[in-house]
């Protein structure tokens, strides 16, 4: 294909795109407006991590599973051609076909020829976010071929018209009441009960009909083992394994940085994984398998490698460990910014820490700006990560492409914030200025303190933290003058001592004679 | 595709871009630096027998299964007893499942080749098992002798698995040693029943999967 | 022991009897304390807001400052941390072969304040008394940068007539983050209004910590809501004797 072509379609796919543009501050205030979705993500990530940290708890060598997840996990990123490749042949020699796609526009085109191909009307799905990442089902719509969700939250997100909030739980944002809505009035069912054994039989009774139908499926992928051609998929619900054995044919749509050296490396993820995602010592279901098997499961396998932004990563050194994530999501259950607005307000497939730092990457730094900024740097995320992604340096590795980027340009170099930033480094490079400073800042406050003798109001930038808090104003006297102060009163003494000293020893000598 | 094939040589060409690296290494520099890796976590447990059994049961049960243990020769009086107990009469069995485990006065049905929609119309299958795993509470099923395929023990709602003592390890790596030699085969790592916790976090029992297992553990 | 004091930045300016306190504190354990005049910053904010190189000349004058000290105790954990966690890479990044051996050098002499007294010194009690009802917030970089653990707590408990009333949920941020409270303040405000609302269930008269950064944040709130919760650095509470004036303010 002409890249000039590829590139068109990459910028429609762009604008199409279901995600819109704000910046993080601006979205997530609207979110923390909505109690209700505070309510309900509170609850979920806590009942999550509640978990979590009970069957991580269970496990003395959990540290050491760390190292060996994030070791494998670099080392495959750092030979991560060879791998693929090595992927490539396997999964060919099983009976599998790979391609490969750059972008999102590519994915699409080649799932939209395979299932045009078999005439498909309708498929089925497996929770992948990667799907949501090139808006597949908006794509196949446009084209005529429904797609229906068959993850029991995905399901829930698209019968709503919704966006997923998480990518291990993507409708942790809606409660019972409102599932029960939406399954209501999609389902056509009018008594449905409110209890989650009762949505849950919904959905079973409604996708079984689906399972026993449809031929073709699409799913994502959580590993890519090199060295057997294998793809593994960790689930709760069986509708995975539905989807993985049921129909004709069976196309996985996976990102390349999801490729491991061996099947033994399953043996560290598969315990990491599970406790880190949902808090089980284990997924009800893992499905692993290589290409096509005879007379069991489907007779057509596809497995599509999408880049989409993902490689130029690799080139930073500093934050190609971001390509280590294996999605568990425990970084989002534990951030105290996404407890606060949930997922929509990253405004991206990925929230949370991970998203904060993989959306603006995949996008070269383009989009999602303000997303390294949407964390208070606590590292709960780090804390956390089952593959050690160091989220907070990596958030503020970002923040310096940002700034940088901002200081190529003349509107950037002259803006409040790169202003104010010079210059206090110039200020705190040298005492003498600082000290300076310092006796300027305790003069020229007495502008903006109140009666009550606090700082109620800010301007400028500064007026975000006088929306809701006081500030003390600086006391009369710095730490540093107190002490310069101190020191001289101590020298007038011990020079006085010395005098006092001087003159009784004078004494005492004259006294003698 | 050339399409195809195009994409594939820039994806690759920009990984090794980006890795830097003009002549990429070779294999034996990979495989050494794979060797280097990291693996101070447990791979052995440390459990006696009867722990284990012990850890493997409780497991179970805490994922809602059914747990009994049995003697070896007792296998097909405990089925019978268990599936009238669970009213379960027309029960799916794989090929090459030992026949000295099927009671009579049921209706054993080999379910190798059937459809879904056969599959759909059992009470119940009954197999064999890889491999389990105590610490996780885990029971590895491949394609194959006493297994059958995947969709067997998937569409019916009723799972009654039979583990032999021997086949129980403790921890996840040796579980995954025992499965070395069999790779590739279609595998499925299941812990109890269908479950899903995407409505408020709570747990609930089968969705898809079969919503009701029985394991008999024999000695 | 002679013991070189980095009061860092905010504290010199905003939090001079956080200083003191830490003067007294030492000065009554029978160490020397000096202060060297040409300190000015650690240069945390700069680094964390994403001005990395900006942030350089200011590293390299702390390094400078401090490079033949004994020892440097600094009543902050996130500016310990700060130099933990990122000087060795801020002096990769100035090309800088000197400055990363000096950092080297320097690093494994500079301690946090209960840190300095529990480790180092190897003392829990110091001597104080505190008649009032505390709960301790812990803060981010205390607890999984430097992993002080207990420590704080443990010298807490050591103070008498001193009631420590333990805070829910103390492992989570209080929403201040350096920039990130101007930056991001809606998200910032409700964080700190969900610590705040602990601090106030707890019925504690003062809320400590090992970081005045958290304090001034959450006193900010508390101000706000015109309690009458005070905030007060932990060496202000270790400072406190009997008969001894507060030390609070």
């Amino acid at each position: 294909m002409h890249s000039g072509r590829r590139r068109r379609r990459a910028l429609t796919e762009k604008r199409e795109s279901p995600w819109s543009h704000r910046s993080f501050p601006e979205a997530a205030k609207e979110l923390l407006a909505d109690s209700q979705i505070r309510r309900n993500v509170r609850h979920a990530t806590n009942v999550i991590q509640a978990k979590r940290n009970r069957v991580v708890a269970e496990l003395e060598d959990w540290e050491q599973l760390r190292e060996a997840g994030a070791a494998i996990r670099a080392h495959a990123l750092e030979y991560l051609d060879n791998y693929l490749v090595q992927f490539e042949e396997n999964c060919t020699r099983a009976g599998g076909h790979v391609h490969w796609a750059r972008d999102a526009a590519e994915a699409n085109g080649i799932i939209l020829d395979l299932l045009r191909r078999h005439a498909a009307k309708e498929v089925i799905k497996i929770k992948t976010m990667t799907s949501e990442e090139i808006g597949l089902n908006r794509n196949l719509e446009a084209h005529g071929i429904h797609p229906h969700e068959t993850d029991l939250a995905e399901l829930i997100i698209q019968l709503g018209h919704d966006k997923p909030s998480h990518f291990v739980v993507p409708a942790l944002h809606k409660n019972r009441q409102q599932v029960r809505e939406i399954f209501q009035r999609e389902m056509n069912l009018p008594d449905l009960g409110e209890k989650p054994e009762d949505l849950a039989s919904a959905a079973r009774a409604y996708l079984r009909e689906k399972y026993l139908r449809i031929k073709v499926a699409i799913s994502g992928a959580n590993f890519l083992v090199a060295e057997n051609g294998a793809v593994c998929i960790v689930e709760s619900e069986g509708n995975g394994r539905m989807c993985l054995t049921l129909p004709d044919v069976l196309i996985s749509l996976v990102g390349i940085e999801k490729v491991i050296p061996r099947h033994r490396d399953l043996e560290v993820f598969l315990q990491t994984l599970p406790r880190s995602a949902t808090g089980e010592r284990m997924n009800p279901y893992n499905s692993i398998w290589s290409g096509v098997h005879a007379g069991d499961g489907p007779k057509e396998f596809h497995v599509v490698l999408l880049d989409n932004g993902r490689s130029p990563i690799l080139a930073d050194s500093e934050a190609r460990q971001t390509l280590q994530c294996i999605r568990c999501g425990a970084c989002l259950n534990a951030c105290p910014v996404y407890h606060q607005t949930g997922g929509h307000a990253y405004e991206s497939v990925y929230p949370g820490p991970i998203g904060a730092i993989l959306t603006p990457q995949l996008h070269q730094m383009q989009e999602g700006r303000t997303l390294p900024y949407a964390s208070s740097l606590c590292g709960a995320c780090y804390e956390v990560c089952p593959v050690k992604i160091n989220i907070p340096e990596v958030l503020i590795h970002l923040r310096s492409k940002v700034v940088q980027k901002d200081q190529k340009t003349i509107a950037g170099r002259l803006g409040l914030w790169n202003m104010g930033m010079q210059a206090a480094a110039f200020l705190l490079a040298d005492a003498d200025r600082f000290s300076m400073a310092q006796h300027l800042g305790q003069i020229g406050q007495k502008v903006v303190v109140s009666q009550n003798g606090f700082i109620e109001r800010l301007p400028l930038m500064l007026s975000g933290w006088t929306q809701t808090r006081d500030l003390r104003p600086l006391p009369a006297q710095s730490f540093r003058d107190w002490w310069a102060e101190r020191e001289k009163a101590k020298k007038n003494y011990a020079s006085h001592e010395t005098i006092k000293r001087n003159d009784t020893k004078e004494l005492g000598d004259a006294g003698k004679h | 595709m050339p399409e195809s094939i195009d994409a594939r040589t820039a994806i690759l060409s920009s990984i090794r871009t980006a890795l830097g690296a003009s002549s990429r290494p070779d294999t034996a520099t990979i495989d050494a630096s794979y060797s280097a890796l990291s693996r101070r976590y447990k791979r052995e447990g440390a459990l006696q027998s009867e722990a284990l059994l012990g850890l493997f049961t409780h497991r179970l049960i805490e994922y809602d299964a059914g747990v009994t243990r049995i003697a070896r020769g007792q296998i097909a009086v405990e089925v019978a007893r268990i599936l009238t107990e669970r009213k379960r009469m027309r029960i799916g069995i794989p090929g090459g499942l030992p026949s000295a485990w099927l009671p009579a006065g049921f209706d054993f049905q080999n379910a190798e080749h059937y459809s879904e929609h056969q599959l759909d119309e059992l009470d119940g299958v009954l197999t064999g098992c890889t491999v389990a795993c105590a610490e996780t509470g885990s029971i590895v099923l491949q394609t194959g002798a006493a297994q059958g395929q995947r969709i067997l023990t998937l569409v019916p709602d009723y799972h009654l698995c039979v583990v032999l003592a021997e086949q129980v390890v403790e921890t996840v790596p040796e579980c995954f040693a025992r499965l070395g030699s069999t790779a590739t085969l279609p595998t499925t790592i299941f812990s109890g029943p269908s479950a899903t916790a995407d409505i408020e976090m709570t747990r609930i029992k089968g969705v898809h999967g079969p919503r009701f297992l029985d394991v008999l553990l024999a000695m | 022991m002679l013991v070189s004091l980095f009061i860092t930045c905010y504290n010199d300016t905003l939090f001079p009897e956080t200083g003191k306190a830490v003067v007294r504190v030492l000065e009554r354990l029978g160490h020397t304390i000096e202060f060297r005049r040409e300190q000015t910053c650690c240069g945390q904010m700069h680094w964390n807001t994403g001005y990395l190189r900006e942030a350089i000349p200011i590293i390299r004058h702390f390094v400078n400052v401090y490079r033949d000290a004994e020892t440097v105790v600094a009543p902050s954990s996130s500016c310990v941390s700060m130099m933990r966690d990122h000087y060795r890479k801020a002096a990769e990044l100035a090309q800088d072969t000197k400055l990363a051996a000096e950092v080297e050098m320097l690093l494994p002499r500079v301690y946090e304040f209960t840190e300095f007294l529990v480790k180092k010194l190897g003392v829990e009690d110091v001597g104080a008394t505190f008649a009032h009802k505390v709960t301790y917030h812990t803060s981010c970089h205390s607890q999984r940068s430097l992993h002080l653990g207990d420590i704080p707590i443990r010298l807490l408990k050591r103070v008498r007539s001193l009631e420590l009333l333990p805070l829910e949920n103390p492992q989570e941020c209080c929403g201040f983050g350096g920039t990130f409270s101007i930056k991001n303040a809606d998200v910032s405000s409700a964080m700190l209004a969900d610590k705040v609302r602990t601090v106030l269930n707890t019925g504690a008269e003062v809320c400590t910590a090992v970081d005045n950064s958290c304090l001034m944040h959450i006193y900010g709130s508390l101000h706000r809501q015109r309690t009458f919760v005070r905030t007060a650095h932990i060496a202000e509470v270790l400072a406190c004797t009997a008969g001894g004036d507060g030390g609070v303010h």
